[in-house]
C-alpha cells in the first residue's frame, strides 16, 4: 500500500450535487423538436473519473485484476468490461482515463493503490473536473464533423477508439464506444462553450436534449 | 496547416494540436561549478538561426501532451521527420543530398539577403562611401 492519504470526495448523499452542465440547463430550455431529430444529446452525469499515469507493464496486472479489462496499450484505443459499465482509455503512452460508474470511483482507487503496491505510478480522481456527453442520431456525425479538425469518418475512427482533440474553440476527448453513439468527455470550465456550441451545431438536424 | 505526425500518437494531427518549444538538443553543462559566465550565457540565452535544416522541441498540447523533436526546413517549412525524446535525427544538414539541402534557400549574392528585393540597379547596392 503506498503511503498516500485517500479521502473520498464524494458526499454520501447525491442531494444537491450538480454537474457541470447544472448552469447550462437553467439557461438553455430543453429541446425536444418532435418527431425525427436527427441528433440526440445526453449527459452521463457525475459518473467516477480517474487518471492513472504509470508505466504500463507496472498498470496492466492490477487493471485487469480490477476493472475486469487489460489495459489498452495501443495509442487511442478504449478497452471496456463486457457490461460497457467500465471504460479505459489511452490518452499518452503513460497516461490512461478511468471512467466508471459514479460513487465506484473511491473504492477503485483504494483497490488500484492496494494492487499497485510500492511500484511507480499515480492516480488522481478528476470526477467533479469533467463530465461525459453521449452524441447519438444519424446526423450526430455531421455534428462531429463540423465542430473538430479531427477525420471522424467511420474507416478513420472505428468503434473502441478515443482521441483528445480540438473541438469548437476548446479541446475535448472524442470517443466511439460502440457503433451507435459517439462520447465527448469535457472539461467542466468548457462544459457550457461546448453545450452551446452543440446545440447550436446540431439545430438544423432537429435536437433532443436529456 | 500542416500536417504533423506526433510519434507518441503515431498518426497525423493537425498543426493547431502542436506548440513549437524552440531548439532542441540543448545540452546542460555536465559540470555546472566549473562552467564559465560564458558558457552558461550560451546554454541559457544563444540559440541558432538556422536557415535550412533546423531540428526543433515542440509539443503535442492539445492531445498526449508529449515534447518529441522535428526536423523542419526554415525556408521551405518541410518538415523532415519527427522523432522521439531520446533519439537522434535521421535527417541532419550535413547528411541531406545537397540539392534538397539548398532547394529553398536562397543564396545570398551581392549583398542582398531579403527574397524578390533584388534592385533595378546594382548600383543602387552599393554602400554609400562617407
Amino acid at each position: 500500500m503506498s503511503n498516500i492519504q485517500e479521502f473520498d470526495c464524494r458526499p454520501d448523499s447525491q442531494q444537491g450535487a450538480e454537474s457541470s452542465l447544472h448552469w447550462s440547463y437553467q439557461n438553455q430550455k430543453p429541446r425536444s423538436p418532435g418527431q425525427n431529430p436527427g441528433v440526440q444529446i445526453r449527459e452521463h452525469a457525475l459518473l467516477g473519473h480517474l487518471t492513472l499515469r504509470g508505466g504500463a507493464i507496472v498498470l496492466d496486472e492490477a487493471v485487469r485484476d480490477v476493472l475486469g479489462t487489460t489495459l489498452p496499450s495501443r495509442p487511442h484505443a478504449i478497452n471496456q468490461n463486457d457490461a460497457g459499465t467500465h471504460s479505459i482509455q489511452w490518452i499518452s503512452p503513460d497516461e490512461w482515463l478511468v471512467i466508471v460508474p459514479g460513487g465506484e470511483e473511491f473504492s477503485i482507487e483504494a483497490q488500484l493503490r492496494k494492487a499497485l503496491g510500492d511500484a511507480h505510478f499515480s492516480i488522481v480522481n478528476v470526477s467533479g473536473g469533467q463530465t461525459v456527453l453521449t452524441l447519438s442520431g444519424e446526423k450526430a456525425l455531421e455534428v462531429l464533423m463540423k465542430s473538430t479538425s479531427y477525420d471522424v469518418h467511420p474507416l478513420a475512427f472505428p468503434v473502441g477508439k478515443g482521441v483528445t482533440t480540438t473541438f469548437g474553440k476548446a479541446t475535448a476527448i472524442i470517443r466511439r464506444p460502440a457503433e451507435d453513439h459517439w462520447e465527448l468527455v469535457i472539461r467542466r470550465s468548457f462544459a457550457d462553450y461546448i453545450y452551446r456550441w452543440l446545440l447550436d451545431a446540431s439545430a438544423e438536424y432537429g435536437v433532443t436534449t436529456s | 496547416m500542416f500536417h504533423i505526425h506526433c510519434p507518441y500518437c503515431d498518426e497525423y494531427r493537425e498543426e493547431e494540436e502542436f506548440h513549437p518549444r524552440g531548439q532542441a538538443h540543448l545540452a546542460r553543462p555536465a559540470t555546472p561549478d566549473t562552467t564559465t559566465d560564458d558558457e552558461w550565457g550560451g546554454y541559457l540565452f544563444f540559440r541558432d538561426n538556422e536557415r535550412g535544416i533546423h531540428h526543433e522541441l515542440w509539443v503535442h498540447s492539445v492531445g498526449c501532451r508529449k515534447f518529441f523533436n522535428i526536423t523542419r526546413n526554415t525556408a521551405t517549412y518541410e518538415i523532415h521527420e519527427t522523432y522521439k525524446m531520446g533519439e537522434r535525427p535521421s535527417v541532419t544538414a550535413e547528411n541531406l543530398p545537397d540539392s534538397q539541402h539548398q532547394s529553398g534557400v536562397q543564396a545570398a549574392t551581392s549583398g542582398w539577403q531579403t527574397v524578390g528585393a533584388r534592385p533595378e540597379s546594382a548600383s543602387l547596392n552599393q554602400e554609400e562611401q562617407v
